[in-house]
């Protein structure tokens, strides 16, 4: 199982290596690992986006606006969570705000997850019928969210799951060949340079 | 009389932090004393006459049980190599969360010496290798074997009988990470299981070569006296790897130095000193030196600061015992502004580190706040103005601010991962390939390419209107608002000039692990010892936190 602490770094480095400055490929990486593991596809849904992006553009929204209609390209997930996050302590004035077409919206709820602890408040993100509760960065996912009182739970299972990857080893091995594109290839000096180097080891 | 913190301008400065020595702040000390009165014992001890196999030891207390794994292998003379892009090593190692089941270790025996291209469990901690220094070991099994103790002085100039290559920890290769076991007690100090990994590594190399040379010659053979033992730690190559972990984490950074600075502060700040702590400042700064004349290096670079230190020292110890009376007020303070005017750095921070010996009650406290929760800094105040962040920039890189990188030998290096060991290393912009893909290291270079972008704004204008424009500078504007809350969290040096010494970054992180004797293979990477002198696990109920004066 790869551990977090890997799933960021191959994140922030494939998300480099896609195009994004160091600074927001940070932010990618910090995302990926919160969405893996609150147990959600962020591995599977970076990939595939990254992917994509080769050989299709996407709308780079600076400034977020109450609504944000539909235009030519679909909305990149990570520029528009990005300035959403900047962005939130003049958004939260408004009451609702709308977006049209984002692609890959996994890869944006993080970004609202953080706004909400940014700001203090909890966020409602809905996309399509699936409704998100953002809890000051402790993101908790239900597709029937309601305030009524439950009164009575009829079956109630709990369930302790196997710890493992949410994602295909396929899927990893396509980010993490990604992220190699950021590694330089070493010249022998290089090489003879570095620890160890230089002396006899069987002294 | 209130004495301020030294200034981040000054410490944090490379050829200062290139001078600091272990102390009572550093890892494998504060690891001791947490764990003494922890029960040690070794589990498993299966290795055949040669030495090769498996051994497991562990230090438990009530429910909580830490395990050493060991496996032994042979190793073809020609595969031994202290280098990184090594495959194979004598020995590999990996600590594990518990009592090891027989499943787990045949897991890990198929793992843990493929070490990088292994894979490890959230079970494991830590995950190591070592290759004997051959010529002590066998001499150690030749002397044993023949019911003679090996010579005294051929292991002084060495120190070990393995040297590890590196120490893996925190989610590496799907170890643990550390949020998942970062609220045990035990382990609030930085780096204190890789610490436990390397320590009862030293064991391990003991109970190895009293066990071949019993095996070689069953009648005849003793065992490696136990004082001896006392006085070999764990040898270290250390290279590259390390230097950009202390720019990647500031504000763990930041915790250590200013652990550090803040134990300096209240020593100062003591009005009048005890003749107990005066005598035993005295007396384990006497006693220190000799871990200066056997500090054994063939860097000119080191030879000519250990000249200097114990030059310095020398004139330091005339002057305490000519010139100075523990009976005058502030007599720390006094001895610090003396070391300031007459001393080196490297004399000044030895001392800085004497210092804190007779200080438990100030130094402890301190060893729990050297660990972060970084994430909690990684937010950026998107609200705040051009106008602070100016400030900010003003205030804290006001050195850096005046680097002109517009020359070539201001912007010489670059950092990059190398795609053979995915490891950090350093090469010339203007000679090497490869600097499109450099890692966001330059920091002195990017603040100033901030610095020059804020100037042509509007001060009110906010910073989520500058980054909607500027997001190639997102990286150091996180960091600028880090080094505001965390002053000690910035190296306040050019990363990518000519002139870098990378092994003063180096020095830096080992001096916080405990590490001695430090010698410099090259500009990039040295060796080190670790442990030289501490009791051995069986000793570690009667603890002695001088044990590395005795």
């Amino acid at each position: 199982m790869k551990s977090l602490s890997e799933i960021d770094t191959t994140s922030k480095r494939a998300s480099r290596a896609s195009g994004f400055d160091w600074g927001i490929a940070e932010e990618v990486g910090k995302n990926t690992k919160m969405l893996e593991m609150l147990g959600l596809p962020g591995i599977k849904n970076l990939n595939h986006y990254y992917k994509v992006r080769k050989t299709k553009f996407f709308e780079k929204i600076e400034l977020i606006n109450e609504l944000n209609p539909k235009k030519k390209l679909e909305y990149c997930p990570i520029v528009t969570g990005v300035s959403f996050l900047d962005q939130v302590r003049t958004l939260e004035n408004l009451n609702e705000i709308k977006f049209k077409n984002i692609a890959y919206p996994i890869l944006f709820l993080p970004f609202i997850s953080r706004a909400s602890e940014v700001i203090g408040r909890k966020i409602s993100l809905k996309i399509d019928n699936i409704n998100f509760l953002l809890n000051y960065n402790h993101s908790i996912y239900s597709n029937a969210l309601q305030d009524g009182i439950t009164t009575v739970g009829n079956d109630v299972i709990v369930r302790f799951i196997e710890n493992s990857d949410s994602f295909h080893e396929s899927e990893w091995n396509e980010l993490y060949k990604l992220s190699e594109e950021t590694f330089v290839k070493e010249n022998e000096s290089s090489k003879q340079s570095g620890a160890g180097a230089g002396l006899t080891d069987n002294d | 009389m209130k004495i301020d913190l030294r200034s981040p301008n000054i410490v944090m400065k490379l050829s200062k932090l290139g001078s600091f020595h272990q102390s009572k702040l550093s890892f494998l000390r504060s690891f001791l004393k947490e764990f003494k009165d922890w029960n040690y014992k070794r589990d498993l001890f299966d290795l055949d006459e040669l030495g090769y196999g498996t051994a497991v030891y562990s230090f438990k207390k009530n429910h909580r049980v830490y395990s050493l794994i060991c496996f032994a292998n042979q190793l073809d003379e020609n595969d031994r190599s202290d280098r990184v892009i090594a495959t194979k090593w004598d020995a590999a190692f990996t600590l594990h969360d518990g009592v090891p089941k027989k499943q787990d270790i045949e897991r890990l025996r198929n793992e843990v010496p493929k070490q990088e291209v292994g894979r490890l469990s959230c079970k494991e901690l830590t995950l190591s290798r070592a290759n004997k220094s051959v010529r002590v070991f066998n001499h150690v099994v030749e002397s044993l074997s023949e019911g003679k103790q090996p010579d005294i002085s051929l292991l002084s100039s060495v120190g070990y009988l393995y040297r590890t290559t590196a120490v893996y920890g925190s989610g590496k290769f799907g170890l643990a990470d550390r949020f998942r076991i970062k609220d045990r007690e035990e382990i609030y100090g930085p780096f204190r299981l890789e610490m436990m990994l390397v320590y009862l590594v030293r064991q391990f190399t003991f109970d190895q070569v009293n066990h071949v040379a019993k095996n070689k010659n069953p009648k005849k053979a003793v065992s490696l006296d136990p004082e001896i033992c006392r006085n070999l730690g764990i040898g270290n190559s250390t290279g590259l790897g390390m230097a950009p972990f202390i720019v990647n984490h500031p504000t763990l950074l930041n915790n250590w130095v200013l652990a550090r600075e803040t134990a300096l502060k209240e020593i100062r700040e003591i009005k009048n000193i005890e003749k107990k702590d005066s005598d035993l400042f005295k007396e384990y700064l006497k006693k220190s030196i000799k871990n200066i004349t056997s500090w054994n290096t063939e860097s000119t670079y080191q030879q000519k600061k250990n000249k200097f230190l114990l030059e310095d020292l020398n004139n330091f110890i005339i002057f305490l015992e000519k010139d100075f009376n523990f009976l005058n007020e502030f007599s720390f303070n006094k001895i610090y502004l003396w070391l300031e005017k007459n001393s080196g750095d490297e004399c000044i921070e030895y001392i800085v580190s004497m210092m804190m010996e007779p200080y438990d009650k100030i130094v402890s406290p301190l060893i729990k706040k050297m660990s972060s929760e970084e994430e909690r800094y990684f937010n950026i105040p998107t609200n705040r103005t051009v106008a602070d962040l100016r400030d900010i920039l003003e205030n804290r890189y006001k050195q850096i601010l005046k680097i002109d990188f517009s020359k070539n030998e201001n912007n010489q290096n670059f950092w990059f991962i190398s795609k053979n060991k995915e490891e950090p290393r350093l090469a010339d912009r203007f000679e090497e390939k490869g600097s499109e893909l450099e890692q966001p290291l330059a920091i002195a270079r990017d603040i100033n390419r901030l610095y020059k972008a804020l100037l042509v704004l509007k001060s009110s204008s906010t910073i989520d209107k500058f980054l909607m424009k500027n997001n190639h500078l997102r990286h150091v504007v996180r960091r600028a608002f880090i080094v505001e809350k965390f002053p000690y969290s910035e190296i306040q040096d050019n990363t990518i000039g000519k002139s870098i010494v990378p092994i003063d970054m180096l020095r830096l992180k080992l001096s916080f692990f405990g590490a001695l004797k430090f010698d410099p293979r090259s500009d990039k990477w040295l060796r080190i010892c670790m442990f030289q002198g501490a009791p051995l696990p069986e000793q570690l109920k009667n603890y002695d936190d001088s044990w590395i004066y005795n």
